[in-house]
């Protein structure tokens, strides 16, 4: 555990001076960018990679968070970093109550994947249909910079707030790593039935992973809608979202502690690389995340962090 | 104000629907069956066997029922190859990778389709696109009554080939047990790409029947994919009368859900009938499986 908080604290130290460092403004959103699809994979890595449950609609936690997010401050006026502690709160709420349904009946495998992907779209109709969120048009939150209210002039402070998030959720998949209950986590994904045997509650371990999972991707939703000001409900429940947690946690490595932060970063260089090469083509991204994808399933099954580890022996 | 006369044309409406909708799920539960996956991929098929039709009739000036014998023996080819060149390859004797190679598969196809085609909805026109014929105090268009007597005919056949014939039985000895149905000589592999290949096929069939009535846009499959999956689950994962049943039903409440709540939260309702069934009984109305 001490090693691996040592590491992030190096992480965290490298990553801030690059960020002070940098002045262009491509860089810097590249940084930003990389952080929240870093943020984003080792959220559902929680899930996915530690509890060995698949979840295909992780927007449905980004979108509530990033809905709260949006609400709060356009119809309640609550101030934003209040409104990001709700956001959190918020997701981690749905996760929750979409957890205490799918594990209480046993779902695990496909149908999990298929009930998580079934909720997102449900929601991304409701946020079509309702009123309080402006129905298909969208929500826009006033642009009114200042530190109090979330709103940075520069790139760089969404960097540093990215940072932060990413930094949180390392140190809990540190811990996961390194406490019993991601042991219990482990043994559940590995078997379920021995874990049962041996007097562990699979279904409130995998309670635990979910809630824990959804926080961070709804501060992902959250963080979003800070940066952008504007959220709608394709992008805030749409499979793109989805997609990049999952293929991100993947290509790096599910159950590792750096594989979704190297997966991100590997994935918005190839993004990047893509855009400079043939410009802004719509889908080429999401053409990339998936042959990506499938090649890595196909040839490197345990992702760069399983590379890395053949390759140290 | 629900009165007969406007319930019966939309129940009627719906199970012209639900019988298409019944060929995509028959597709989705015999690739379960055989190879116990779910492919993510389904809809983004469908999608491709979409633009095939949509780009043999604006080119060719092919009629889309003519473009049958051609569209079928595409998919099949194209479901036969990506099983074989892909997701055999790819999963490693893992559920959980064939699971993520279709979901890539179906990205890849989707945005491609986005790239090629943009996201413009297109249409086709033919001579019959707006005929209607009267059935009862209905009137119903011709194009989704061939759809209705198509898919079911299409249904039929699958189920025949499935009942009586040998490549049938090999299908359905890999289905229950993998180990014997090699040890009497049944090429494994080759089984799998061949239920693969007939699921797609299924999807070529449905796209000819579908397009006179329907559009196509690189998104369509996404719709089709949710309610295939609801009705494989519905009538029981693997089930062939199950999917058939269940299409026609899901046809119908689609239908009606969207004359009583409007169309955008019409489509609720089959997200929840879905989500209803997966929590209650997984096993679906006529799954034997536990």
């Amino acid at each position: 555990m001490r090693r691996d908080l040592l590491h992030i604290g190096a992480f965290a130290l490298v990553l801030a001076v690059l960020a002070s460092l940098i002045d262009s403004g491509v860089w810097l959103t590249f940084l930003m960018m990389s952080l929240y699809g870093a943020l984003l994979a080792l959220a559902w890595n929680i899930l996915g990679g530690f509890g060995g449950q698949f979840s295909f609609g992780h927007a449905l936690f980004f979108g509530c968070g990033a809905y709260t997010q949006a609400i709060a401050q356009v119809s309640f006026g609550v101030n934003p970093w209040l409104a990001l502690a709700l956001a959190v709160a918020v997701a981690a709420a749905v996760g929750a109550g979409v957890g205490a349904l799918s594990f209480r009946y046993g779902l695990k495998g496909s149908y999990f994947a298929l009930v998580t992907l079934a909720f997102a779209e449900v929601f991304r109709i409701l946020a079509v249909s309702a009123g309080f969120t402006g129905g298909g048009v969208g929500l826009m939150v006033p642009l009114r910079e200042s530190v109090a209210n979330l709103q940075f002039g520069s790139r760089r402070g969404y960097v540093g707030l990215a940072l932060g998030f990413v930094v949180v959720s390392l140190i809990v998949t540190a811990w996961l790593r390194h406490s019993r209950f991601g042991a219990r986590l482990q043994a559940v994904r590995d078997n379920e039935d021995a874990a049962r045997a041996i007097g562990v509650d699979p279904f409130r371990i995998k309670l635990g992973a979910i809630v824990l999972s959804a926080a961070f991707t709804g501060a992902a939703g959250a963080f979003y809608v800070q940066v952008f000001q504007y959220i709608d409900p394709s992008i805030a429940f749409g499979a793109h979202v989805s997609v990049e947690a999952l293929v991100g946690a993947i290509v790096g490595g599910m159950g590792t502690l750096w594989g979704p932060v190297a997966g991100a970063l590997a994935l918005h260089t190839l993004a990047e690389l893509t855009r400079n090469l043939f410009g802004q083509l719509p889908g080429i991204n999401l053409v990339i995340y998936g042959v990506v994808l499938v090649a890595i399933v196909m040839f490197v099954p345990r992702g760069l962090a399983g590379i890395a580890r053949g390759r140290r022996g | 104000m629900l009165d007969f006369a406007i319930l019966f044309p939309s129940v009627l409406n719906g199970l012209t629907t639900g019988a298409v909708y019944a060929l995509v799920a028959l597709g989705l539960t015999l690739i379960y069956g055989v190879l116990h996956i779910i492919n993510f991929a389904h809809g983004a098929a469908l999608m491709v066997a979409l633009y095939m039709v949509y780009l043999l009739k604006t080119w060719l000036g092919l009629d889309p029922y003519l473009a049958l014998p051609l569209v079928v023996p595409a998919m099949f080819a194209l479901g036969y190859a990506l099983q074989r060149g892909v997701i055999e390859r790819a999963s490693h004797g893992r559920d959980e990778n064939i699971l993520l190679v279709t979901l890539g598969l179906a990205i890849v196809l989707e945005n491609l389709a986005l790239l090629v085609f943009k996201s413009d909805t297109r249409t086709i026109e033919t001579a019959y696109t707006l005929t209607t014929v009267p059935i009862g105090p209905a009137f119903i268009a011709l194009p989704k009554l061939v759809a209705f007597v198509g898919a079911l005919a299409c249904a039929a056949a699958l189920m025949w080939v499935v009942a009586r014939t040998d490549l049938g039985r090999a299908i359905r000895a890999v289905a229950k047990e993998k180990q014997g149905a090699r040890l009497v000589g049944i090429d494994v592999a080759h089984v799998y790409a061949m239920s693969f290949g007939i699921g797609l096929a299924c999807l070529g069939a449905a796209a000819c029947f579908l397009l006179p009535a329907y559009y196509v846009n690189p998104q369509v499959g996404g719709g089709f994919v949710l309610v295939a999956f609801t009705i494989v689950v519905l009538g029981g994962m693997g089930s062939f009368a199950g999917a058939l049943v269940g299409g026609l039903l899901i046809g119908v409440v689609e239908s009606l859900g969207g004359l009583m709540l409007g169309e955008s939260l019409g489509q609720i309702g089959i997200s929840a009938i879905f989500i209803a069934v997966l929590l209650l009984r997984p096993q679906g109305l006529f799954g034997a499986r536990t």
